[in-house]
């Protein structure tokens, strides 16, 4: 009795502990975004707006918002797509060499985004091809495709097969099937596939970083905020992606997973 | 028709897999191999010149200042793992063992949520807490603690909180996952045959959890000695770690020769890790 209580208690003080450590830094962030003064530390001034009124007015960070927003979208919904279309191949096909195939389709998971960002860099630098979004694009489908295949050729199980045949015996041609069958069942995956690729696009730094050169994402231009310093702005722009980044978290939570969690 | 079904069959697969493997091979594979041929080359007076040799293997191991990038690199990753660890198993046993089942799903999504603020403001964060007039500081001095402000942040040891911040997240995940997975006929058993609760737990349940423990140290280890952002606004300029002299032989001196030898020790770094790992977690399980 006595050591549950001590237990208990030894739980309690390490977790809020842990938890104070773990939000320490987000909830300054925040607090001090709100900040009415030009330093976000301590002491807090008082409250006010002022700078997220500045983020707003900022063009610079408007267009890089707007630019994650394309890339992030445009290289989830190709990385989606590819890896939708390889898996079903793989997953139901018997090809040769198919585990090399899924090996190869794996293998940018397990190197740095540096050393992607690095080779695809070297590469359009030798064929004289600019630095623009549309590369910042081809680098986050790299690093988004093995995500996308795994996620969705590990939900493509046996327990589909039939489903499948039947509509094919029906005269469903492949493509229909796919469309039809194929896509809908595993569209849980799919989605989870999709956001997970826009949040890991939405919030990537040295691609974006070292494959963009006018036109810039987000944390790129955020990091250049940071030149300046300590800045109540650099707070505020900070505490927007991360309040919108946990609105979808939880739209996801509430809706998609709820749903899949019980089945 | 001279196609046999099959044939067709797996022709028609094969339109399915190409888009995604001509995209791997065109964006990952040629420019690595394009990388690995580069590292063999050299920068001579502005220029590119394609000879090959190993001069930038050979100048990273008699460079002091690049060679011990590589060892500040393994020194903050292994440091920032341990201790990830460390912090991270008793979290992700209190919100399996303590926290009511209906809970803890709620419980495991707060411990993670600042994982989803943006990377670079993450690292930014913790300058507010730990810079010359932050908030740290200026609690120290306000309490009356200490009367100069301490030089908390730009230095190893601000990056290393602030990696370690942000693997505590991971790790509770994949250690919760695994200790949730545990049946408890596990306890059950190692109760009857008398061991004590702490005996259970050091040797049931440590051993038991070792797989998730250690696929999170991996990942961990594979995040943080790739990581460029938070050593760079946290560590100062001071102890660069290897990512930093790989970005700082891009930017200054556009010796993309040297970085490219740079990434592929990098790289090498991190498989060696992960033969260690895998070779480690099969002795064990053997």
């Amino acid at each position: 009795m006595l050591r549950n209580v001590l237990i208990s208690t030894a739980s309690w003080v390490y977790a809020t502990l842990i938890f104070g450590f773990i939000f320490l830094p987000v909830a300054v962030l925040v607090l001090f975004s709100f900040q009415d003064g030009r330093l976000p530390v301590p002491p807090f001034n008082g409250f006010s707006t002022q700078w997220y009124t500045a983020v707003f007015a900022d063009r610079k960070l408007m267009a890089a918002l707007l630019n994650s927003f394309v890339v992030a979208l445009f290289s989830s919904l190709i990385a989606c797509l590819l890896g939708f279309l390889a898996a079903y191949a793989l997953a139901r096909h018997k090809l040769p060499g198919s585990a090399l195939q899924r090996g190869l389709l794996i293998a940018p998971m397990t190197v740095s985004y540096l050393i992607i960002a690095l080779g695809l860099l070297t590469v359009l630098n030798a064929f004289g091809i600019p630095l623009s979004l549309s590369t910042v694009g081809i680098g986050h489908v790299v690093i988004n495709l093995p995500l996308c295949f795994a996620i969705i050729y590990s939900s493509m199980g046996d327990h589909h097969v039939n489903i499948e045949r039947a509509a094919r015996d029906l005269g469903a041609s492949d493509i229909k099937v796919m469309v039809l069958v194929t896509a809908p069942m595993l569209m849980p995956s799919i989605l989870a596939a999709f956001f997970l690729s826009v949040t890991f696009s939405w919030d990537e730094f040295i691609i974006a970083f070292l494959l963009s050169r006018f036109d810039v994402t987000l944390p790129v231009e955020i990091w250049s905020l940071l030149r300046s310093g300590l800045n109540p702005k650099t707070n505020a722009i900070g505490s927007l992606v991360f309040q919108v980044s946990v609105a979808v978290l939880m739209l996801l939570e509430f809706t998609l997973f709820r749903k899949t969690g019980k089945s | 028709m001279s196609m046999t079904l099959e044939q067709s069959e797996q022709r028609k697969a094969w339109g399915f897999v190409a888009p995604a493997l001509a995209w791997t091979l065109a964006f990952f594979v040629v420019p690595f191999l394009f990388m690995v041929a580069m590292s063999l080359w050299s920068r001579q007076s502005g220029a590119i010149v394609r000879a090959w040799n190993l001069d930038n293997y050979l100048a990273f191991f008699e460079k002091a200042a690049l060679f011990k990038g590589l060892v500040n690199s393994l020194e903050i990753t292994l440091i920032v793992t341990v201790l990830s660890v460390v912090l991270a198993y008793p979290l992700a046993w209190i919100i399996a063992e303590r926290v009511p089942k209906r809970f803890q799903r709620m419980a495991l999504i707060m411990a993670v949520l600042p994982f989803w603020t943006s990377y670079v403001v993450r690292s930014y964060s913790w300058l507010l807490v730990l810079s010359k007039n932050g908030v740290v500081n200026q609690t120290l001095m306000t309490v009356g603690l200490v009367g100069e402000p301490l030089e908390l942040a730009s230095n190893r040891t601000a990056t290393v909180i602030g990696f370690t911040h942000f693997f505590v997240m991971l790790l509770t995940l994949t250690i919760y996952a695994n200790l949730i997975q545990l049946s408890p006929n596990y306890r059950r058993a190692a109760a009857d045959l008398g061991a004590n609760a702490f005996e259970t737990f050091w040797h049931v349940i440590v051993p038991l959890t070792l797989p998730g423990i250690m696929t999170g140290a991996f990942l961990t280890f594979v995040l943080c000695i790739g990581d460029y952002v938070t050593p760079q606004i946290l560590g100062g300029n001071n102890e660069l770690v290897l990512p930093q002299i790989i970005m700082l032989q891009l930017g200054r001196r556009a010796d993309f020769p040297m970085a490219a030898a740079l990434s592929i020790i990098l790289m090498l770094a991190v498989t060696l890790a992960y033969v260690l790992c895998a070779r480690w977690l099969k002795i064990e399980r053997a």
